[in-house]
């Protein structure tokens, strides 16, 4: 199995499934409980959210315990937005942002807010001065994607966040879901008032991630309850996923940062192999891209006819994002860009873990270049 | 970034006459304590620098950690190379394009303490400024506010080039003043009196007393998070827990309830001083700022001050609360100190505890009964952990977890 799906969901380390079940079994308490039981698993968060907070460079009261993406981009932009509605009630976001931004942005709309959704160039990417641009009187929120999940673009966050310091007022998201653990981000350095993390995309768990919340950032919670979080995402903490994931972050960071120069070398392999086809077209920029994230289309050939030929070899990839895969419809990224939508609809992406190998890299890039030939014959 | 070294100037060390070396060696100790987790890293130091050569490490990281070391004036991230003009030029400008970015402007300021050297200061400047000019299209000087600063310092061994300097953290590096023990409560005070205190080279321990089940284990976690914060500046914190419970209930016993507090302070401090002389130590420390709570106005001090003539240090004794609040929240212990846990020195609060107690009337009250054998027993069972930075005694199994 050649599994090129790692944008989608990664595998879980074998030490992160250790650590989950022994902390589910000998740390069961809840950590709201005053006896010692519940001590213990108050002090494993704290260690967790420590860890998470360390290796994002912020403040350990500043993360705050999420159950993944989804959640931490819908706390993100309606938690802020909410809270910060006697402010202003216009939001600036782009039209390359995963579909749990896209889709807050657009129930916040329902609910009153104006929200400009900014355009990419050809080459995916968001132009800085037509952020600034955008910027209105009453806008209270930026949210820009840092690692595009479709095509990898890296947007220019940093310069983003310089930019909006002339702007006090305006807050700053960035869903850095498929960046962290792999791709360096200076949160502070960069402005940056909400940061979202997903632990499942760095071999953690599914049901966990976190979101960094700026000290005296509001956020109205999207859950109430009990006062967990800081009484801004209530509920019964997942002690054993927090742990978990603060250990993938931990061993996934170490790992990518060792491995940097082999995944590289894996993708040159994929790139260099696709290269040579006439056929195919590579949507993905070969600057300010993430290394793991491959986007290209077989021209005249179906995106999902492609995969299924390819899982036959035993080799995953994936459509689009794997949420929106399933509606059929062409990415949104690809059309952004302004590709045209019967190449965008045979579109493929290839993602990367710092687990891969060169020889699956060779293996694949020859099932490619076989699976366009044989699938030719039928097809054309 | 092609920085192979840190170069590290001294603090007020430079001004300690013949204790220079000591304090050296001491300040080497701290920096390599700090830097245990980069293997690769060496240190050299002579009398005017000091040298952290990377091998490879990671120098931004190297630097995050430096900026915490006591008895660091400032340094600087740094290149060594050879003193040869050709060579020079061209590392200048290699490390210039590292940083430059379109728009920057720049300086460029020599040092010159080896005067042999084939060129004067002036020459150096205008020599390495024309180059980088040359070879940077577009490139503006500005000498009163450059973006980048690039220093030349041509020394007797080799040239240094580097383009900016970090503040440290200043002070005295942490043991060359001694040894003192730190009253550690949980409170927001005492972590920064004891902090204040290693600024000015006091090697710290903490005294906690613990009074389970009025206190809980949570309370004590809360001083041990404390603590770890504190080894950050000395690479480890020791740390005396003492069980008090027995003396809190004698206390309630035979002392009435407006003068419980100042009994309680007044033993306390004699446990910490006991454990003080058995460790070695010189001076006790507290938190305390004058008229803040019931037990730090002048008339309290001067009733519990009673018991020893060991010098008590309260650095905070003349700050406002605010003040206290801003260095607590840089050294990041607000926040664990804001955490609710009742310590030994809240649960027993009387409703309304004596401001201005008399001392007579104190040592009236205590003489009805004998604290000498608690006292020694409290002592006796004492319990000393050694806290690391990055959190404290977990053992192995739950460091696994991570």
């Amino acid at each position: 199995m050649i599994y090129f799906d790692n944008s989608a969901t990664t595998k879980p380390y074998k030490e992160v499934l250790d650590s989950f079940l022994k902390v589910s079994a000998g740390y069961f308490g809840n950590p709201s409980s005053l006896h010692g039981i519940g001590g213990q698993a108050e002090k494993l968060l704290g260690q967790a959210r420590s860890q998470v907070a360390r290796l994002m460079g912020v403040k350990a009261a500043e993360v705050i315990f999420t159950s993944g993406g989804t959640e931490g981009n819908n706390l993100a932009l309606k938690g802020a937005a909410l809270a910060n509605r006697g402010r202003g009630k216009h939001i600036i976001t782009t039209q390359i942002e995963h579909d749990s931004v896209a889709n807050a942005a657009r129930q916040l709309e329902e609910l009153g807010f104006e929200v400009t959704y900014l355009p990419v160039n050809k080459e995916g990417f968001i132009d800085t001065a037509a952020v600034n641009a955008a910027i209105r009187d009453d806008t209270i929120l930026v949210s820009v994607i840092h690692t595009n999940n479709e095509v990898g673009t890296i947007q220019p966050v940093g310069e983003i966040g310089q930019m909006l310091k002339d702007f006090p007022k305006v807050l700053f998201h960035v869903d850095y879901v498929q960046g962290a653990g792999k791709l360096p981000l200076d949160i502070y350095g960069s402005n940056i008032d909400l940061c979202t993390i997903s632990g499942h995309k760095f071999h953690g768990l599914k049901g966990t991630g976190a979101l960094f919340v700026r000290d005296g950032v509001k956020l109205l919670p999207l859950l109430s309850g009990g006062g967990q979080e800081g009484e801004r995402r209530n509920g019964t903490e997942n002690v054993a996923g927090m742990v978990a994931m603060a250990k993938a972050l931990r061993m996934s960071s170490e790992r990518w940062e060792r491995n940097m120069g082999l995944i590289n070398e894996i993708m040159g392999t994929i790139k260099s192999g696709l290269a040579e086809m006439p056929e195919i077209i590579i949507h993905t920029p070969a600057e300010n891209s993430a290394p793991h994230i491959l986007n290209f289309s077989v021209k005249g050939f179906k995106a999902e006819v492609f995969i299924h030929a390819l899982e036959e070899k035993g080799i995953y990839v994936s459509t689009t994002s794997a949420c929106s895969s399933r509606k059929s419809r062409p990415s949104k990224t690809l059309l952004a860009m302004g590709v045209p939508d019967g190449v965008a609809e045979s579109a493929i992406r290839i993602s990367l873990s710092e687990e891969n190998t060169l020889a699956e890299a060779k293996a694949a890039a020859g099932a490619i270049r076989e699976t366009v030939k044989q699938l030719g014959e039928v097809m054309k | 970034m092609m920085y192979d070294r840190i170069l590290i100037r001294y603090g007020e060390i430079s001004t300690k006459g013949r204790n220079r070396n000591k304090f050296i060696d001491k300040l080497r100790k701290s920096v390599r304590k700090t830097l245990e987790d980069f293997p690769q890293v060496q240190i050299e130091s002579d009398r005017e620098r000091m040298y952290v050569l990377l091998n490879g490490e990671d120098g931004r990281k190297v630097a995050e950690r430096l900026k915490k070391v006591f008895g660091i004036q400032s340094f600087s991230l740094a290149v060594k190379v050879e003193k040869d003009l050709d060579k020079m030029k061209q590392a200048a400008l290699e490390l210039f394009r590292s940083l430059y970015s379109e728009g920057k402007t720049f300086k460029i300021t020599a040092k010159r303490s080896d005067k042999t050297f084939e060129l004067d200061t002036n020459e150096v400047n205008y020599e390495f400024g024309g180059h980088l000019l040359k070879n940077i299209p577009g490139l503006k000087v500005d000498v009163r506010n450059p973006d980048i600063n690039l220093q030349i310092e041509i020394r007797k061994e080799a040239v240094y080039l580097s383009a900016e300097n970090i503040l440290g953290a200043a002070g005295l590096p942490v043991g060359s003043s001694g040894k003192a023990m730190l009253m550690l409560s949980g409170g927001i005070d005492s972590p920064v009196a004891g902090y204040l205190s290693m600024k000015r080279g006091l090697e710290v321990e903490g005294i906690h007393f613990a009074s389970p089940p009025f206190t809980s284990e949570r309370a004590r976690q809360k001083v041990v998070d404390l603590s770890a914060k504190l080894a950050e500046v000395s690479g480890h914190f020791a740390l005396h827990i003492v069980p008090f419970t027995e003396i809190q209930q004698a206390i309630h016993k035979q002392v009435p309830d407006n003068y419980t507090m100042t009994t309680t302070r007044r033993l306390m401090l004699q446990i910490a001083d006991r454990l003080r002389e058995k460790f070695g130590g010189l001076a006790l420390i507290t938190g305390e700022s004058l008229g803040q709570v019931a037990s730090q106005t002048l008339e309290s001090m001067y009733a519990i001050n009673e018991v020893t003539s060991t010098p008590i240090l309260r650095p905070l004794i003349a700050m406002d609360k605010t003040e206290i609040m801003n260095i607590a929240g840089k050294i990041d212990t607000l926040d664990i100190s804001n955490r609710p846990y009742e310590d030994c020195c809240t649960v027993f609060v009387p409703a309304s505890p004596k401001t201005k107690p008399k001392l007579e009337k104190v040592k009236h009250f205590e003489s009805f009964f004998d604290f000498e054998p608690l006292i020694e027993k409290a002592v006796q069972e004492t319990e000393r952990l050694l806290v690391k930075p990055g959190g404290a005694d977990s053992g192995q199994e739950e460091e696994d977890l991570f």
